[in-house]
Parts: C-alpha cells; structure tokens; sequence
C-alpha cells in the first residue's frame, strides 16, 4: 500500500496530494469528475479513517474515491484501472483511451468570416437565395468543402421541434380543474363566497426526441451531417438522447452539449470507438432496448433511426428488436440518406425486416431531407 | 450521534434487520448518514436499492418517508400542499359567525393547520429517511426544485415561512437510467453502482425473506437465477423474483428446483412471453446442478 499515511483522522496534506492526483488521473483517462469530487472524496476518507487504526485501508480509499470520483457505471471499470495503476504506481499511461480522428469542418473557412475567408475560392463569394435552394436540395455526400461549410451552418440553424403530449402539470387557463388555491385567496376579500372560478389547464409537454445513428462504414459521407443535425437537436431540446449504432452502442447526448459543434464532433469521436466498422444494427438496438428504450428513455418518445439498412448481423433479430421499439415509442421514423437515389427500392434484408415496424420512412440525403425529417419529429407536416 | 460507529456496525445492523448488503454498499449509506450527503443509488432493477432505504429507517429507528417520482411530479405533489376546501370552509364559518378582520383571517389561513405536508416537507419535520424512488422519471424542472432542498434542508412557503430540518434526512435517491440525472445533483450526492448479490449472499437473502424454503430449494434458486442473468433476456431477474420463485416453489412443495415444478412457475421469475419461451426451450440444461 503506498498510500502515504495521513496522520489521524484530519486530512492530512498528503491524503489531499493523492486524491486530488487520483481525480486528475481519472479525468485524464475519460472519467467526467464531478466538480469538488476530490474534496469530497477526502471528507469521505477522513470519516471512514476516524473509525480504522492506523492509515486508512485500501478498501476504505478504494470505496471513498469511487462514491465521489465517479458519476455513472460506464466510469467503474476505467475508475478500477486507474485506482490499481495509481496506487501501484505501475507505468502510468497518460493516454487510457485512445481517440480517434474524425473528419472535421475545422479547415473549411465559414463564408462571411473575414478572418478566415481566402483560400477557399468558394468562401468569399456571398451565397445568393437560389445558391442556398439548390443546396438544400443537393445530396450531402457529394459536396465540395466550400459547400459543406455552407451546409453545417444551415444545419446548425435548422428548426427543430418537438412533438407534444398533455401532461400532469398544469398552468392557469379557461378549462380544465378549479383552481382553488386562488378561490381561497379571492374569498377572503368577499367573505366566503367564490365571485367567480379561476381554473388551471393542462399544460403540454415536449415529448423526448431520441436519434439512433448509424455509423458504420456505408454510412461514413453522412456522418458529419447527421452529428451536426443531432448537435442542433440536443441543443434545442433538451430532453433529447443521439446514440450511435455500429459494431456496439454508444451514448453521445452528453457529447452534445457544448454550442460549438465542432467540440461536440471530437468529443463524439474521442466517444465511438466502432466509427466506420461494421453495422450490427439489431444487436445496437438490443442493448439500447436493454439499457436505456425499455426502462423509460423510448417509452412515448418520437425515435429516428438513421441508417442505410446494411445489417450484417441477423436480420430476424432486428425485424423483433424494431417490433419491440414499435411498442414502446410514440412514433419510429426511419431516415435513409439512399432512398431519394434513382432505382432504391428497400430491398436488403435489413430494411425489409425493420420497415413493418417503422410509422415513417424518409428521405435523409439533403439538408431539405432533414428539414422534412424535423416536421416529421415535430409530429406535423409543414403546411 | 447515536447509530452505528463503522461500516462493518452498519453491516451487522442491517443483516439485524434482513438486508445483507456487501461492503459497497454499507460504506456508501454509512457515510451518507455520517456526512449527511444524499446517496445516489444506480443498478438494475430489483438489486435491492429501494429496499436499502427501508432497511436505513429500521436501523437508525426513523421514518421512512418515500417520494415516488413521476412524469410531471411538482411542488403541490411532492412537497406541501394548502387544504383548501377547509380553509373556504373556515372562511364561511366565521363570516356566519360575525363580522371578520380580514388580516387576521389572512394569518389564520395560512397557517400550520391548513397545511398538507407531502413526503419533502414530512422528511424535514422530524428525523427520517428520505427515499426519492426513480428520479430519472421526473422532468428536469423537478430535479431543479429538489436540489435546492438537497443543499440546505430547507424549504420556504411562501404564505408561511421557512421550515429548516433540525435533523437532516438520511436522502437516499434511486434512478434506473432511463435518462442521466444532472451533474449538478449528482456532484452533491455519494454516486453507487448496485450490482447483483452473488451466489452466497442471494441464497442467504432468500433464505431469510422465504423461512419456509428448504436450504437446498434457496441454493438452487440463487443459482438457477444467477444463471438466467447471464442469458440474453428482456428483463433479467431481481432479488425480488428470486424471492418471489422461491415462495412459489415452497408452496407448491418443491424442496429443490425441479424440471417440472420450474417450468409451471417460470411465470414468478421471467415478466416477458419472448423470455419464457427462450428459457423454456433449454430449462433442463438451466436446472442442471454444476458437475
């Protein structure tokens, strides 16, 4: 044990020293420390030494650091390996994880952006209304740089809104329940008599839009559009969830939430570690069943499935996971960036299993597709 | 303070009283309750965290004041609401009775009398325990409203003033993950991942919660479920279905888990059709004992 021995129960310099160090380690390794999670962890280990004699246990270290350090279960097992490594002081890798590069829109000047207007030729000429329709209308893959820095920022801007349903909160209005907070209020002034009845309404409630995005190999040109719709999904709305599908499931929301979206993408590529793999799309979709769809997070929810279809696993399996995703959600749309191709029809195995059980098939090929998609979340075609 | 002096107290008080927790999991409650932090508990369903509270109450002889949380759940809800029917009520008598100044009925109104404590405002009346069930139900603005609570055992009515805990609530808050609780609540809790109990400590959980259960019945049962949570199910099976299995096997006279008795009962342990017939199709090679 190389914990350095604190002398009593106080604190002692050095337990602070390594605890703080344990904090930083674990941050450097992926971990999202909780703010004051170091000084916590030191109040915890001073509580539980004051009842041990001696220095404190490896246990009771061990059990201070994590009830502090760590915030979610996917953090435990990296928390084990950094405790074992830190208090072994085996060689210290700096990099735990190791992160993966993602193309980016970092290089491409914005237009209108003086600063780094120039080389792009593209770039200084100011894009005109019929530019910017044909643009919408033009298949992302196929862009340009110049074009796709245009298209992030449309994207960026997109409108996105929720469906809605009724909910148990209420706010004053013309119908609904008595409100008899304020007819107490009122009948103090007439003496006990109601002059007139306020009532409350329900109150409606954004319903949670979750996207589940494909990001296997067949996918890759769509890729950076879809993260930058999801960014501007998550930050509009924010009960919103994005997963990844591709060899294995992945949580980005939390990625999302910076405003700069460019953040947002290396931090989601720093995230998935099966960018531009294989595509097990039913076997994703279990374990987002499992872990997250059936306890709450898709249950009422409008669900976006985002992908081309390419199943190299089992398709049954994927035609019973999108039943059982049907059940529980409000609404699944399925948007394919091939289905506005010449000739598409969904004939692979993977699509002709999960379509039965998708209440919309969309386009999802060009910022005008995606734009189309938000009124399909929003529940309502655009007039 | 009066309670137990170290985790391994708490281990040997909770077993007291039925709940046998691993050494996690006391350290978490037991510096909870000694550092008066809230306690954040994450796990699978029916690990045993909302049972942990109730446990919590029994040992440090509180109430267990419970708040189950919903879409939708507010102040009125959760907190303190006004009886108003009785408080119109009250105005009519003494308007009958006679001439009323108005201020002092103002005063009379909203005062202690009128007040309908709910669970938070119950959890700072007296010493308890206060278990928020299933937080990741809620909606944001709830979880806005609780924090403020959470940091200094407090809440103010407006009509009536600030009710301050004199002693704080042990808060034990449990979440399934249906969405990631705020890094705002969660920097002012103790965060704990329950895990399953392992074959040991679930054979003596049912064997204490199912006195009727034969030894070698309580055995089968923690190893047959053990088992069933390593397959690919809907919804893997809890303490609470071990439990449940091993009353309904008892009762129907089994004193060990029997190919047939199992397969009429799988009912008790497996909530969904599809995991039934999974199960159903290769239960003997389940049921087997290890070589």
């Amino acid at each position: 044990m190389s914990l350095a021995p604190a002398a009593g129960p106080a604190a002692g310099p050095d337990l602070t020293v390594e605890l703080t160090g344990l904090a930083d380690a674990l941050r450097r390794a992926g971990v999202d420390v909780p703010v004051g999670g170091a000084r916590a962890a030191v109040v915890a280990l001073a509580a539980l030494a004051a009842t041990e004699d001696g220095e404190p246990s490896r246990g009771a270290t061990y059990w201070a650091a994590r009830l502090t350090l760590c915030a979610r279960p996917d953090d435990l097992t990296v928390f084990d390996e950094v405790f074992a490594l830190w208090f072994d002081r085996a060689e210290w890798a700096g990099d735990v994880r190791r992160g993966v590069t993602l193309p980016t829109y970092r290089d491409v000047p914005v237009p209108g952006d003086q600063a780094d207007a120039g080389d792009v030729e593209v770039a200084s000429a100011p894009p005109t209304a019929s530019r910017l329709e044909v643009l919408r209308q033009r298949d992302v893959a196929a862009l340009d740089a110049g074009d796709r820095a245009l298209v992030a920022h449309l994207l960026e801007r997109m409108a996105h809104r929720p469906a809605y349903r009724r909910s148990r909160r209420t706010r004053p209005g013309h119908h609904g329940r008595v409100d008899l907070r304020r007819v107490v209020r009122e009948a103090v002034r007439t003496g006990g008599d109601p002059v007139h009845w306020p009532r409350r309404q329900r109150r409606p409630r954004p319903r949670r839009t979750v996207v589940l995005l494909d990001v296997s190999g067949s996918m890759r040109r769509y890729a950076e559009t879809y993260l930058l719709f999801a960014h501007a999904l998550v930050r509009s709305q924010p009960d919103a969830e994005v997963f990844s599908l591709g060899t294995r499931l992945t949580c980005l929301t939390r990625a999302f939430r910076s405003s700069d979206p460019q953040r947002s993408t290396d931090e989601v590529a720093r995230r998935v570690v099966d960018w531009s793999g294989g595509t097990r799309l039913g076997e994703g979709l279990a374990v987002f069943l499992d872990r997250w769809g059936r306890r709450g997070t898709a249950r009422g929810a409008v669900v976006v499935v985002v992908s081309d279809g390419w199943e190299r696993g089992d398709a049954t399996l994927l035609g019973e996971q999108m039943e059982q995703l049907h059940r529980l959600a409000h609404r699944v749309v399925w948007a394919n960036p091939n289905r506005a191709r010449p000739g598409f029809a969904p004939r692979t195995a993977g699509l002709v299993a999960a379509l039965p059980h998708v209440d919309a098939f969309v386009d999802g090929h060009s910022v005008a597709a995606l734009e189309a998609l938000t009124d399909e979340i929003a529940g309502g075609r655009r007039a | 303070m009066q309670g137990p002096e170290s985790v391994a107290a708490l281990v040997d008080d909770l077993a007291r009283v039925g709940y046998l927790a691993d050494e996690g999991t006391a350290t978490a409650a037991w510096l909870a309750w000694r550092t008066s932090r809230p306690l954040l508990l994450e796990g699978e369903p029916g690990v045993g965290k909302t049972s942990l509270a109730t446990a919590l109450a029994q040992v440090l002889g509180r109430d267990l004041v419970r708040l189950q949380c919903y879409e939708g759940i507010d102040a009125s809800a959760a907190l303190y609401d006004w009886d108003h029917p009785r408080q119109l009520l009250h105005v009519r008598a003494l308007e009958a009775a006679g001439g009323v100044d108005a201020d002092a009925l103002e005063h009379d109104l909203w005062s202690r009398r009128f007040l309908l404590p709910r669970p938070l405002l119950r959890s700072l009346e007296a010493p308890s325990v206060l278990l928020v069930d299933e937080l990741d139900r809620a909606d944001d603005e709830f979880e806005a409203f609780l924090l403020e609570l959470l940091s200094d055992f407090a809440v103010t009515i407006p009509e009536y003033g600030t009710v301050t805990a004199e002693v704080p609530p042990l808060v034990v808050v449990t979440s399934n993950r249906t969405r990631e609780v705020h890094d705002a609540l969660k920097r002012r809790c103790y965060y704990h991942w329950v895990e399953h109990p392992d074959l040991e400590r679930e054979t003596e959980i049912v064997r204490r919660s199912v006195p009727e259960a034969d030894a070698a019945l309580a055995a089968g049962v923690a190893r047959v479920v053990a088992r069933l949570r390593d397959e690919d199910l809907l919804k893997a099976p809890g303490v609470a279905e071990s439990i449940d299995w091993a009353r309904t096997l008892a009762a129907l006279g089994a004193t060990t888990v029997e190919p047939a008795a199992a397969a009429r009962t799988l009912g008790a342990v497996l909530k969904y059709r599809e995991d039934q017939q999974r199960v159903a199709a290769h239960l003997a090679e389940l049921l087997a004992e290890p070589a």
